[in-house]
């Protein structure tokens, strides 16, 4: 049988993945430009039997999403740059808490209002560490249609798999470009679903590492009957202050992310012609996409340039880049913002080649003139 | 006959954090009757707060508990609600929880009249952060931030209540414990959004700064100033001056947020609404 195809926006697609991924929940507030998802999910989460409300704002659209997951629904919001930031306390609720959800933040510039009909890239840092506190953070960056449906689905699973917030960030070029899609059939693309305790419901803890770094978690109104705060608590989920516990459980929220299996896990990167490079690009989201172009280019130029594209924001894929900078002249980071992402790749870097930036937060994308210039000049 | 409140505390929980004389254990006990009488399935029942003295509750009681951010309460309850219909929600918290911080997601959850019972712990001031004034301070009263003085009017939690849509509204006081449990039952049988505002009272923050000698005159003050809404009916302004009603304040039933959302999936999956 043929697939279903269709001429679809980033943010309707975005949508239809969250029910392909088993969302039965969306909380949101409306923002530009990201509103399509909420719109779309109010006509199908319905459908499926799912809810979707429209809350008071971004802060309520959170918790809403962080109670529903707590009764075992996969819940998402999606929302822009001024909206996550109003997010950002519970993100971190949903941090310590460890509780599956996803968030689609459709970026726009900024700060405050900033240009919100316009593209931008300046949150990539905040996905990274908008919320108080030391913590772990997922964030994935689709660059086209196709890819935000298999992000979407990545990010529900990797949500349900590790226990903990995940952010989808994708600017507003692919949230509002319109391509073809294919929709994968039901199985084709994987789709997780939370560990849930085994235990007799007396022995449950919500935070028993004796099962491994990411303890199953019950539901509310099953059998299993539990407290959830977002103090810093002991493996039984009620409240601690003594100080080796706090430690343990820190330690253990960030390792589950940071380890080597699970880094390899959440990693995802897209290479294009680095095996040779001189000069690597480093960009993300709809930027790759002049980059790519860019780096044809100068090929045909005879320049050794390649492209890498993190599909995995974070965490950050320090290997590889720290690889590619011991094997090239340059690497220049296009991005729609003032340098942001660029400070990761200096840092692991590490000297070991010359960094370069091409920014831009005018709310026109960066063109592949633009990047060939720079990689000339670092040539 | 003694009530036994232990089958719905959690082993091993207690002592509880509360200053002695704090009304909040008044407040808890009347919950854990109403709650009881109700017979509320423990397993099928949340209890949902936000962050102050009044929301340590939920960590103390055998229930499936919640503890979320200040002022969030009502909107992560909205969310297991929503998500789960058929599970009993309970929300709690103190008056700045509700009021100042939460102020927007309490009158969203009283317009959509979605089915929780809310009990506000007011005990006139930020108990926890050490007695600052909250929306609910009377003006001219001591707080930590108003040392000449509270200049600020106040909220009327069970006026704001009716005022956003809230169902099933009521009031009383820790001093008249047994309407407590008697008032919050009536709250859980109710459909719809019902809150239920306790006076209770905090020594240590703000009967200290304001001249009461003891806990007992603290109650004594509840005891003046709450007049049932029968007896208020025959009473005139000048009387009522001061006082504040107890009792069912407003009921009424209207449709139900998780039953009108029932219909919106039945509209979407094409069956007879
Ligand atoms: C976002 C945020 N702001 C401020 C606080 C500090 N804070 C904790 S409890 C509280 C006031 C609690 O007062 P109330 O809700 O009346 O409860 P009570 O302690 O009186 O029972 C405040 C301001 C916080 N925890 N989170
Ligand atoms: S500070 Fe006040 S509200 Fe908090 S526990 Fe003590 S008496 Fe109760
Ligand atoms: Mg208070």
């Amino acid at each position: 049988m043929a697939k279903k195809v269709a001429l679809l926006q980033g943010n309707e697609v975005c949508a239809h993945a969250a029910v392909y991924a088993g969302a039965q929940f969306f909380g949101g507030y409306p923002i530009t430009p990201s509103t399509e998802v909420a719109e779309v999910l109010s006509v199908e989460l319905p459908k499926v039997g799912g809810k979707f409300i429209q809350m008071e704002d971004e802060i309520a659209a959170m918790a809403s999403v962080i109670g529903a997951s707590l009764t075992g629904a996969k819940s998402i919001t999606a929302t822009s740059g001024p909206g996550v930031s109003l997010k950002q306390e519970l993100i971190g609720y949903a941090c310590i808490a460890e509780i599956p959800c996803v968030i689609v933040n459709v970026m726009r510039g900024g700060p405050s209002t900033g240009m919100p009909t316009g593209p931008g890239q300046s949150d990539v840092q905040q996905a990274r560490w908008g919320t108080h506190g030391d913590h772990a953070a997922i964030a994935l960056a689709p660059s086209s249609c196709q890819e935000i449906f298999s992000e979407t689905v990545r990010a529900f699973n990797l949500a349900e798999k590790y226990r903990m917030p995940v952010q989808v960030l994708y600017d507003e070029i692919v949230g509002h470009m319109r391509e073809r899609i294919e929709f994968p059939e039901p199985g084709e693309l994987e789709v997780i679903d939370r560990a849930k305790p085994t235990v007799a419901p007396e022995q449950y803890k919500p935070y028993d590492t004796s099962f491994g770094d990411v303890p199953p978690l019950a539901a509310f109104g099953s059998e299993y009957r539990f407290h959830v705060t977002g103090l810093n608590k002991a493996q039984d989920g009620f409240p601690t202050t003594k100080a080796e516990l706090v430690d343990d459980e820190q330690r253990r929220q960030i390792r589950k992310v940071e380890n080597e299996t699970a880094r390899a896990d959440i990693e995802k990167n897209e290479e294009y012609l680095t095996e040779d490079a001189e000069i690597i690009v480093f960009a993300y989201g709809s930027i790759a996409r002049s980059a790519r172009y860019a780096v044809n280019e100068l090929r045909k130029e005879g320049i050794k340039a390649g492209l890498f594209r993190p599909i995995t924001l974070w965490p950050f894929p320090e290997k590889r880049v720290a690889a590619l900078a011991k094997q090239a002249k340059a690497i220049v980071v296009a991005e729609m913002n003032l340098g942001q992402m660029v400070h990761e790749v200096e840092r692991v870097s590490k000297g070991a080649c010359t960094i370069a930036g091409v920014f831009r937060v005018d709310g026109e994308p960066i063109n592949p003139g633009q990047i060939m210039d720079k990689v000339k000049e670092v040539r | 006959m003694a009530y036994d409140y232990e089958k719905s505390i959690r082993p091993g929980k207690l002592p509880h954090i509360w200053c002695p004389g704090c009304g909040h254990g008044i407040a808890m006990k009347g919950l854990i009757r109403a709650m009881d009488t109700c017979g509320l399935d423990k397993n099928n029942t949340a209890i949902v707060s936000g962050i102050g003295c009044a929301s340590r509750l939920p960590g103390y009681m055998d229930y499936c508990t919640l503890h979320t951010a200040h002022g969030r309460a009502a909107a992560f309850a909205t969310g297991v609600k929503m998500a789960k219909p058929e599970m009993n929600v309970i929300v709690m918290g103190g008056d700045g929880d509700g009021t100042a911080i939460g102020g927007n997601h309490f009158i969203h959850a009283c317009r959509r009249n979605i089915d929780m019972t809310y009990v506000i712990f007011n005990n006139f001031i930020y108990g926890m952060t050490g007695g600052q004034f909250s929306p609910c301070t009377p003006t001219g009263d001591k707080a930590s931030t108003t040392p000449y003085g509270n200049p600020d009017p106040i909220f009327d939690i069970s006026k704001l209540a009716i005022g956003a849509g809230a169902t099933f509204v009521a009031r009383t006081t820790a001093f008249h414990a047994t309407q407590i449990d008697k008032l919050i039952a009536e709250g859980i049988k109710h459909k719809g959004m019902s809150v239920i505002e306790v006076l209770d009272d905090c020594p240590t923050t703000y009967g200290r700064r304001n001249k009461f000698r003891s806990v007992v005159d603290m109650m004594k003050r509840l005891k003046e100033i709450a007049v049932p809404v029968a007896a208020a009916s025959k009473m005139t302004a000048e009387q009522l001056e001061g006082k504040v009603l107890t009792g069912v304040l407003y009921k009424e039933d209207k449709p139900e947020y998780c039953e009108q959302y029932a219909k919106v999936i039945a509209k979407a999956q094409g069956r007879a609404v």
